[in-house]
């Protein structure tokens, strides 16, 4: 039995402390301007929704499954919580997950804290909302529209988290692998595990938009998100995505 | 029960779900990262835990400050198949903080969901 396995995200060490310290401090710098930011999306109604959204993220990045021989991958889920919940409260999500991922389950190092929440919590989290915000008018059209936006948006979040890596190793990495080797394996792998990520994406806002079209951030502002609700009591028409 | 509530207890279940049931059938291969991070080492799995031969950025993590918690790697002190009940608990544990953290920082005005009559 390899101890590894259950390792999901960097551990300490991977990067030198200088390094580990700059991006504690974006981290840090990053989570509180995104609490601040927060408060304006979270009310009675969304506030149960971010608290649960958070917990399905910690669940599903649980789940990982094979991409190669020997290699597998999980969810980082920035676009998911961008879509459901809006970039700034999901930030907070994703991070809260890494965090007791790290203190209770020894998954993701403690001074790795700074990198992993920088990598998957504020890159991973702001490109899948970039993606998605390109893309929202072709998302508000109809469900189809929704369900290929959270893929893409998806996709690009993992690919761009892993280059957040790439980053900091290229910044202080600890060594064991040319820069050039990281680079293309991390590009390589993370395009591979985005696809998972794109359609655990999908078939998640897919669902929750066809019952509670008006839960998904990403519509907001529309006068009746995809499925027309005359009455809160009103069941939605159509099957999950 | 009304629909808000029933389609917030039905996301826990599907979370509960996962992480206590699919959890079991997950991948045991080493991540994307993981992999990056083995890359050029032989992995030997030994009854402490692991060798790592050869040149790879792994060899340079260092132990997990938490290793020792009752809930490290997640399983219930270190028990086999023990998988699930560390994930029921962690979805309860993520829950609670990230709930009670969204629902301290909510907006006290009231809102049209106030208005519409929910809880």
């Amino acid at each position: 039995m390899v101890t590894m396995v259950t390792a999901m995200h960097m551990s300490d060490g991977l990067v030198n402390a200088p390094t580990s310290l700059v991006f504690g401090a974006v981290a840090v710098v990053g989570l509180v301007l995104c609490l601040v930011r927060a408060r304006a999306d979270l009310d009675e109604r969304t506030a149960p929704m971010a608290g649960l959204v958070t917990a399905f993220v910690f669940a599903v990045q649980m789940i990982n499954f094979p991409i190669l021989p020997g290699a597998s991958g999980h969810l980082l889920g920035g676009a998911l919580v961008a879509i459901l919940v809006g970039p700034w409260v999901g930030t907070v999500c994703i991070a809260i997950v890494l965090l007791v991922q790290a203190l209770l389950f020894a998954d993701g190092g403690l001074t790795a804290l700074g990198t992993n929440i920088t990598n998957m919590a504020l890159i991973g989290v702001f490109t899948g909302y970039g993606v998605a915000l390109l893309l929202r008018r072709f998302a508000r059209r109809s469900r189809g529209g929704l369900v290929a936006t959270a893929f893409v948006a998806a996709f690009v979040n993992t690919v761009v988290a892993s280059l957040g890596f790439v980053l900091e190793y290229a910044i202080g990495g600890s060594g064991g692998a040319s820069l050039g080797t990281v680079f293309v394996l991390m590009v390589g792998l993370h395009a591979l595990i985005g696809i998972g990520e794109g359609v655990i994406t999908a078939a998640t806002v897919g669902a929750v938009a066809a019952v509670r079209p008006d839960l998904v951030y990403l519509l907001r502002g529309t006068a009746t998100p995809l499925v027309r609700k005359s009455a809160p009591s009103t069941p939605t028409t159509g099957g999950a995505a | 029960m009304n629909r808000r509530r029933g389609f917030l207890l039905g996301f826990l279940v599907v979370a509960l779900l996962v992480a206590g049931g699919l959890s079991y059938v997950a991948s045991s291969s080493p991540d994307g990262l993981d992999t990056v991070a083995l890359h050029g080492c032989q992995v030997t799995g030994t009854g402490s835990g692991e060798q790592l031969d050869g040149t790879c950025i792994a060899q340079n993590a260092g132990e997990h400050a938490t290793a020792h918690s009752p809930l490290a790697g997640y399983s219930v002190l270190g028990g086999e198949g023990t998988v699930g009940i560390a994930g029921v608990v962690g979805v309860l544990v993520t829950l609670a903080l990230a709930g009670g953290l969204f629902w301290l920082l909510r907006r006290r005005t009231p809102t049209r969901s106030a208005e519409r009559g929910d809880d």
